[in-house]
C-alpha cells in the first residue's frame, strides 16, 4: 500500500478556492452557504464534527453501562421469574444448542458494539493528531462502522418480538427489561457519533504541506 | 487544473467526492454509467437509466406493502390449548407500559414510520417530473430527507430479529407465520433493490431540471 491521501494529479473543491455539497455533488462558490440545487448546508470542512463525535460516543458508552448490567428479558413460566442479561441470552442459546443464532446474537449485541466504541475512538483521537497516516484504512475502517453500526438494533427488535408475542398469564409470559431500552438508546447514539464524523477530515491531513 | 473556478462552479458536469473532496470532472456518456471516486473510492454516479420512475414505483409498492403488514397477523403462536398471534402493531405495542414507552416509540420510528415517511418523501420529489408538472413545493427538503433516513429504516433489521425470535421460541411452542409476515419479506427486498436506483447525481440532477 503506497497510496496516502490524494494522487498527484488529483484535486479537491477546496484546493480550487470553491465548497463542495456533501448532499448531491454539486460545487459552489466558496462564500454560499446553501446549496443551489439541494438547499442543504455548505462548509467546506466541518471543524466542529470531532465535538459531536465525541459527545454522542461519550452519551453511547454511558448507557451501555447498564444496557450489560439490568436484565434484557424477564421471562414468566409456571411462576418462576428469570431474568436474563445480553450475554445471558447468548449463553442461553448455546445452551440449546443453536450456535448460529448464538453467534449472529453475539456478534450484533456484543462485538459491533464494543468495535464500533473502539474505532470510533481511534478515529477521533487519530485524526487530529497525525500528518502522515494512512487515509485509505481510516477511511475503510469510518465506512464499515457507518454500514455496520445499525445492525446492533437486532436484540431490540428480539425482546419486541418475543413480548409480543409470549404472552399465556399464568403459563409462561415475556416482559421487557430495562437494558432493552439502554441497548437501543446506546445504539442510536453511537450512530449519530458515526455520523458527525466529517470524513474530508480523514483524506485532508495526508494534505498538508500541498501549496494552499 | 485549467478550467476557471467559474467554469467548475454550479457545472453539473462536476461532481465533487462527499467523502473526500475530490473533484471530478464527467462526461456525458460517464455522468449516465457508474463511476467511482478516483481517490476514496465512494461511488458518485450509479449509472441506473430510468432510476426516476423505477424509485417512484417502488416507493409507491412499498407504501401498499407497509398497509398490509401492519393489519393483518404478522406471526402466530400455538402452544398446547394457548394460542396468541401478533400483528407488527401488536409487536410496536407490547413495549408500551411504563418506562419502556419510549422503545415501543423508537420500534415504531425504525420499522414503520421511517420506511413509509421515506418512501412518501421520495413520491412527493420525484413523482410530478415523471406526471410532466413542475416539482411541488419543498421538493429538495424531501429529498434530502429520503436520502438521510436511510440508516433509520431498519426493515431488514427486524426481519434478521425475527428469526432470532423465532429460534428462541422453537421449543416453548409452535409458530405459523402469516400474511403480514410474507408482505414484509417482499418489502425488504423491495427497499434492497429499490437502493440500487438511488443515485444521488441523477434524482438531484433531474430535481435541478425540473424546477417550476
Ligand atoms: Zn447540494
Ligand atoms: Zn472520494
Amino acid at each position: 500500500m503506497g497510496v496516502t491521501g490524494h494522487q498527484q494529479s488529483l484535486i479537491t473543491a477546496r484546493d480550487v478556492g470553491l465548497v463542495a455539497c456533501t448532499s448531491c455533488g454539486l460545487v459552489a462558490h466558496a462564500a454560499d452557504h446553501v446549496c443551489s440545487r439541494c438547499h442543504a448546508g455548505l462548509q467546506s470542512r466541518d471543524h466542529k464534527s470531532l465535538q459531536r463525535v465525541w459527545a454522542w460516543l461519550i452519551a453511547g458508552l454511558i448507557v451501555y453501562v447498564p444496557a450489560n448490567l439490568y436484565p434484557m428479558l424477564r421471562t414468566t413460566q409456571l411462576l418462576k421469574t428469570q431474568d436474563s442479561t445480553i450475554v445471558g441470552g447468548v449463553v442461553d442459546l448455546v445452551h440449546h444448542n443453536a450456535f448460529a443464532i448464538a453467534a449472529i446474537v453475539f456478534i450484533a449485541s456484543v462485538v459491533i458494539p464494543v468495535g464500533k466504541f473502539l474505532i470510533i475512538g481511534y478515529l477521533a483521537i487519530l485524526l487530529p493528531r497525525t500528518q502522515n497516516k494512512d487515509s485509505h484504512r481510516l477511511h475503510k475502517l469510518h465506512s464499515a462502522v457507518e454500514f455496520i453500526g445499525r445492525w446492533s438494533m437486532i436484540d431490540v427488535f428480539v425482546v419486541a418480538i418475543l413480548v409480543a408475542l409470549v404472552q399465556f398469564d399464568v403459563v409462561a409470559s415475556i416482559k421487557p427489561g430495562p437494558a432493552a431500552a439502554c441497548f437501543a438508546l446506546s445504539v442510536i447514539f453511537t450512530m449519530l457519533s458515526a455520523q458527525a464524523f466529517d470524513p474530508r477530515l480523514i483524506w485532508d491531513v495526508a494534505d498538508q504541506g500541498k501549496p494552499e | 487544473m485549467t478550467d476557471t473556478i467559474h467554469e467548475v462552479a454550479y457545472n453539473p458536469a462536476y461532481i465533487a467526492c462527499p467523502h473526500c473532496d475530490t473533484l471530478h470532472r464527467f462526461s456525458d456518456d460517464e455522468l449516465i454509467s457508474r463511476t467511482r471516486c478516483a481517490s476514496c473510492g465512494y461511488r458518485l454516479t450509479l449509472g441506473k437509466s430510468e432510476a426516476i420512475i423505477r424509485v417512484v414505483s417502488l416507493a409507491l409498492t412499498s407504501t401498499i406493502l407497509m398497509g398490509i403488514v401492519l393489519f393483518t397477523p404478522f406471526l402466530s403462536l400455538n402452544a398446547g390449548s394457548f394460542a396468541s398471534s401478533a400483528s407488527v402493531v401488536d409487536v410496536i405495542f407490547g413495549f408500551s407500559t411504563g418506562i419502556m414507552v419510549p422503545l415501543a416509540f423508537a420500534v415504531l420510528c425504525f420499522i414503520v414510520v421511517a420506511p413509509v415517511l421515506r418512501s412518501l418523501a421520495l413520491v412527493y420529489a420525484l413523482a410530478p417530473s415523471l406526471a410532466g408538472l413542475k416539482n411541488s413545493i419543498g421538493a429538495e427538503y424531501a429529498l434530502r430527507l429520503a436520502f438521510s433516513l436511510k440508516p433509520w429504516a431498519m426493515a431488514e433489521i427486524f426481519m434478521v430479529g425475527v428469526a432470532v425470535a423465532l429460534v428462541k421460541i422453537a421449543g416453548l411452542a409452535t409458530i405459523e407465520t402469516g400474511v403480514a409476515f410474507w408482505a414484509f419479506v417482499l418489502l425488504v427486498l423491495l427497499n434492497a433493490f429499490q437502493d440500487t436506483f438511488m443515485c444521488r447525481n441523477t434524482l438531484w440532477a433531474s430535481l435541478a431540471t425540473n424546477r417550476a
